[in-house]
């Protein structure tokens, strides 16, 4: 596991700074995005530091019903854009 | 009356198939009348706004519906997925009608109490309306609103002891036949295995991080009921190694047209007059290898040759029987047509021990090492079958450490070089020069 992905706090604000510097384009990534964040760790080992964020209410998930992708909480279409709350 | 006038949808009842159109009306009515007194928690006339609003697909030729969103469960990324209609004024009752997904027990065995909690459930928290059942076996409700989803989902876990199934880049819900349970036919207890290979995998169904989705089913033998072969990017499919099990006298009894030995179990009788049963003809014939004879009362079968595709055990079950030395083989790759036409499963392992004593080691060695691969490999919304196409079925075979064998192979090779790698090479690429020029003057 790289240095970054190691330090739970530096990877999250790694992540975050990624998301919210793409975010004036898009504000839904594909998990294998972040492999872009960390480039020589495994898959699994970045999936429990996603996890983890998804947990801590940081990223949500937002899934097509075939296709899943993660964004910052409360960025992009939410609830209230469907009319719900 | 009806809220809406659904003349096309109407027409779709002239059929000679049970409808859905009448069942969604009978749903609206029984909503509207309310005889139970259920205090609804999402619009009463959902199900007659659903009516309205397909019915507004049909007369467009396009659908209403948005698709997907954020919607779902706290710490789950699949189970729910989200339904918007995108004329909500027209259609208030569905302006948000979202789709959950319920693992199906192993088997789909259900106690009626369990569906009555179920429906009782869905019908206070939903609209009522169950697809049953989805393409991984869940059982699929139709329709609530975001405030009902924990609710559902409290209740589902907590009362019924059931989880939701997976939707997204997860592992689907794994999916079985019935297996030993009710089937002669089963090379293998599917339904222990799929309950090993849900709760094993619990992270993988309910937290995507595949690069799209991947499903599992289960056959309990080559009949491929449940068509994993078709529908799955991993099937599991019992066989067995040793002989097929003959009872000569039973054959003769077949050959005989004796009474209690009807061809096929007697599962054609009455539809036509199929005649007397032929050996010949229906049997052996009919051997895809042509690896059985009947010869002085004697049918005799060339196992070596047989590639189990269980026709001659189908029609004779009561003389013949499926081998006792049984496994399973792991098929890879199916999926339906969106990039590159539909695939079936290509054969990974021929043979494989089934045993829950060792925690199925050997299976679940597989289905890691290939995930391993795909997850690091896989591009966005690239299934196995594709990834196995654009890398080539010898990269799968070097990442899961299997030995390239004759069952592999499904057609003669097309290209006449062979590719070398250097660790495949005594001495490598390296060489030494010195004493090549004792040999080769220059």
């Amino acid at each position: 596991m790289s240095d970054l992905l190691a330090n739970k706090e530096a990877a999250v604000q790694a992540v975050v700074e990624w998301m919210t510097k793409k975010a004036g384009n898009k504000t839904k990534f594909y998990f294998n995005d972040f492999s872009k964040i960390f480039p020589d760790d495994k898959p699994r080992d970045i999936k429990k530091v996603v996890n983890k964020m998804v947990e801590e209410e940081i990223l949500e998930y937002w899934s097509s019903g075939s296709t899943t992708m993660y964004g910052l909480k409360g960025s992009g279409i939410q609830h209230s854009s469907e009319g719900e709350e | 009356m009806a809220k809406h006038k659904t003349p096309l949808l109407d027409q779709l009842e002239s059929g000679p198939w049970p409808s859905f159109v009448s069942d969604l009306k009978a749903q609206a009515e029984k909503r509207a009348k309310n005889v139970e007194g259920v205090e609804f928690q999402i619009p009463q006339d959902c199900i007659a706004d659903l009516l309205g609003v397909v019915e507004l697909s049909y007369k467009h030729g396009r659908t209403h519906w948005k698709h997907g969103g954020i919607v779902g469960v706290f710490g789950y990324g699949g189970g729910v997925i989200g339904r918007y209609c995108d004329q909500p004024k027209l259609f208030p009752g569905v302006e948000h009608f979202h789709t959950m997904r319920v693992n199906q027990p192993a088997g789909k065995y259900y106690t009626t109490d369990y569906l009555r909690s179920l429906t009782k459930l869905w019908d206070l928290r939903g609209s009522g309306v169950f697809n049953m059942h989805g393409a991984t076996g869940d059982i699929i409700l139709l329709g609530t609103t975001t405030p009902q989803l924990e609710e559902v989902f409290w209740t589902l876990t907590h009362d019924m002891g059931q989880d939701l199934g997976g939707s997204g880049s997860n592992l689907r819900t794994p999916a079985d036949c019935l297996g030993q349970s009710r089937c002669e036919y089963a090379c293998y207890d599917t339904n222990a295995l799929v309950y090993f290979l849900t709760n094993q995998y619990q992270d993988e169904l309910h937290r995507p991080a595949f690069p799209y989705k991947f499903k599992f089913k289960l056959d309990g033998c080559p009949n491929c009921c449940v068509a994993s072969i078709a529908r799955s990017d991993m099937s599991f499919i019992g066989t067995w190694r040793d002989d097929i099990r003959i009872d000569q006298d039973a054959v003769n009894k077949y050959v005989e047209n004796a009474a209690g030995y009807p061809a096929n179990a007697g599962a054609f009788r009455g539809s036509r007059d199929w005649g007397k049963f032929d050996l010949e003809k229906e049997v052996l014939g009919l051997c895809p290898t042509k690896c059985m004879m009947f010869k002085n009362k004697k049918l005799s079968i060339d196992n070596a040759n047989c590639t189990r595709c269980m026709h001659c055990i189908n029609v004779m079950p009561r003389a013949l029987k499926i081998g006792k030395d049984t496994g399973l083989s792991i098929l890879v790759g199916a999926k339906a047509p969106i990039l590159d036409g539909a695939q079936m499963g290509s054969l990974l392992v021929p043979f494989v021990e089934v045993n829950p004593g060792n925690d199925y080691e050997a299976i679940t060695q597989v289905i890691e090492n290939v995930w391993d691969w795909w997850m690091e490999e896989g591009k966005n919304r690239e299934r196995l079958g594709e990834l196995i196409m654009r890398q080539g079925f010898q990269k799968l075979l070097e990442v899961t450490g299997i030995e390239a064998m004759p069952q592999h192979v499904s057609y003669p090779r097309t290209n006449p070089y062979i590719f070398w790698k250097e660790d495949e090479v005594e001495g490598g690429w390296e060489r030494d020069v010195d004493e090549y020029r004792k040999h080769h003057l220059r």
